[in-house]
């Protein structure tokens, strides 16, 4: 008797990954669900073969949304619309489709704006159930137009935690990208000319500005798209990571070997007093830990102990030096 | 009195060694090993009689690469993959005693016969979207719609439920057999042995 009587039949194993896959999405999922799936997976290397195939091809056939017949009118431009003009037109593409496309409002959207200052966070509840949590010096404008859910975000970064309505979706316009709730929560942070979608539970779609030579695509949880005003680019971060950049909301900015060069870009973005990394070498330690985002004082110190730099405290300034 | 705190233990939120050999392991198999899949077929084809074994000879060759890369990731992807898909087969004919093993030595031709396995993951989006659109056009016509109102039109499984009157089972029921036939036909499995799902 061979032990080949005891396998478990392999076409099993690949029905139950594909039905994790389809409940995953195409189901309600959430971290109970995705927690009996990290189970499953660590049950048997066949288990996770099985589920990784699967799920490689799987992610391939997204490009496939290419084919959906467009929701608006591809316009072939040479150079994506990016200034306010461009937000205009897309806007009163908007009104214009809400309209229904029977005549040509003129008038201006109705919209409500909320901002945070530097080193501010806050949060807003809306209606329907969804919330938006704002990060430092923020501003976004949320559509006052009836049913239809449509906010724009200006400048900053905010975390979007949506409540699903088929009917109508929830729409983040950012850098005249769009990102389409599917159910979900996701993290937006808009940069001079890089914009950064991550998606942390569900799912969502991300239709980049420039829809004449790039597809839209659907994102799942731990998926992140960066785009700038030429090239659109999906990665993956881990749930660790994207808890991470998530540590603002609850006032701390998480570092993992990240470099000086970095973690001083992230403090600058909550404080008055702006860290000065005197030279290359300098910037090019790296630091691991989690800090208060408004103790740059403090922040100051550990480096100066744990690194051994020399650190320079004036009023408006910090300088990081060896 | 039995203790079970061992298995209720909250886990930390810093990864622990197995959990990083894991991520590397499937990063690695993700990229190094499913592109040679088509390769790894036309060898088990070519040295295997009986055509209702390979997938599941594929799956036992994916867990011996697999539990090999959780220990320490091979260097030679290409290389590992066929001499363990070779050692299988090795084991099967001496376990079973019926199929014998025609050329298994044989890998150094036939890794020379499929040098780029990767070739097809530099293509443009545009063939790249074509190829797909061909693997969908593959599927049988039930599984397709269901496929691409779930893929293509972004509806959820209750919505295409409800778009097509059917039971939200049966909707599943599609898309898990679209999922598993996608594999097939994007991992290259050669057309004659297509499964029956």
């Amino acid at each position: 008797m061979s032990a080949d009587h005891k396998r478990i039949d392999p076409d099993d194993i690949n029905a139950q990954a594909a039905q994790w896959i389809e409940r995953r999405d195409f189901g309600t999922w959430n971290s109970g669900e995705q927690a009996r799936l990290d189970r499953w997976l660590t049950e048997s290397a066949a288990h996770r073969v099985a589920f990784l195939r699967l799920n490689s091809s799987w992610k391939r056939t997204e490009r496939l949304i290419a084919l959906r017949a467009p929701s608006k009118p591809s316009v072939v431009e040479p150079k994506p619309k990016r200034n306010i003009v461009g937000i205009a037109v897309l806007t009163f593409a908007f009104v214009a489709m809400v309209a229904g496309g029977v005549a040509l409002r003129l008038s201006v959207p109705q919209y409500k704006t909320y901002a945070t200052a530097l080193g501010g966070h806050r949060i807003i509840a809306l209606n329907d159930g969804s919330r938006i949590e704002l990060n430092t010096d923020t501003r976004i404008r949320i559509s006052d137009a009836g049913a239809q859910r449509q906010v724009w975000l200006d400048q900053g970064e905010a975390y979007f935690q949506i409540k699903h309505n088929a009917t109508h979706p929830f729409t983040v316009m950012a850098s005249g990208n769009r990102i389409v709730d599917l159910g979900t929560s996701f993290l937006v942070r808009k940069e001079q000319s890089r914009l950064e979608v991550a998606l942390i539970e569900g799912r969502a779609r991300f239709e980049p500005s420039n829809s004449a030579s790039q597809h839209p695509t659907v994102l799942a949880s731990g998926d992140v798209v960066v785009a700038t005003p030429d090239s659109v680019s999906l990665t993956r971060k881990s749930q660790r990571n994207l808890a991470g950049d998530l540590g603002w909301r609850r006032g701390v900015l998480v570092f993992d070997y990240t470099t000086l060069a970095d973690a001083a870009a992230e403090f600058n973005r909550y404080n008055r007093q702006k860290i000065i990394v005197a030279d290359a070498d300098v910037a090019r330690h790296t630091v691991v830990g989690t800090f208060p985002a408004t103790n740059v004082e403090l922040f100051g110190h550990v480096v100066q102990v744990i690194l051994g730099l020399r650190v320079e405290q004036h009023k408006d300034e910090i300088i990081i030096s060896r | 009195m039995v203790e079970k705190s061992g298995t209720d233990r909250e886990r930390a939120g810093v990864p622990n060694a197995a959990e990083t050999a894991a991520s590397a392991a499937d990063l690695w198999f993700d990229s190094e090993v499913l592109p040679l899949e088509a390769l790894l077929m036309q060898f088990l084809e070519h040295n295997w009689r009986n055509p209702s074994d390979i997938p599941d000879l594929r799956q036992d060759v994916y867990v011996r690469v697999y539990e090999a890369a959780l220990r320490s990731v091979p260097e030679n992807p290409k290389q590992f993959v066929l001499a363990t898909a070779r050692n299988l087969l090795i084991d099967r004919v001496r376990h079973e005693q019926v199929v014998p093993i025609e050329s298994a030595a044989d890998l150094d031709s036939l890794g020379v016969a499929f040098d780029a396995p990767g070739a097809d993951r530099t293509v443009s989006a545009r063939d790249e979207l074509r190829h797909l659109q061909a693997a969908l056009d593959r599927l049988p016509p039930r599984c397709r719609e269901v496929v691409i109102l779930g893929r293509i039109e972004g509806l959820s499984r209750t919505e295409i439920a409800a778009r097509l009157r059917v039971t939200e089972h049966t909707v599943s029921r599609y898309l898990s057999q679209g999922i598993c036939m996608l594999a097939d036909i994007l991992h290259g499995e050669p057309a004659n042995i297509r499964r029956q799902v």
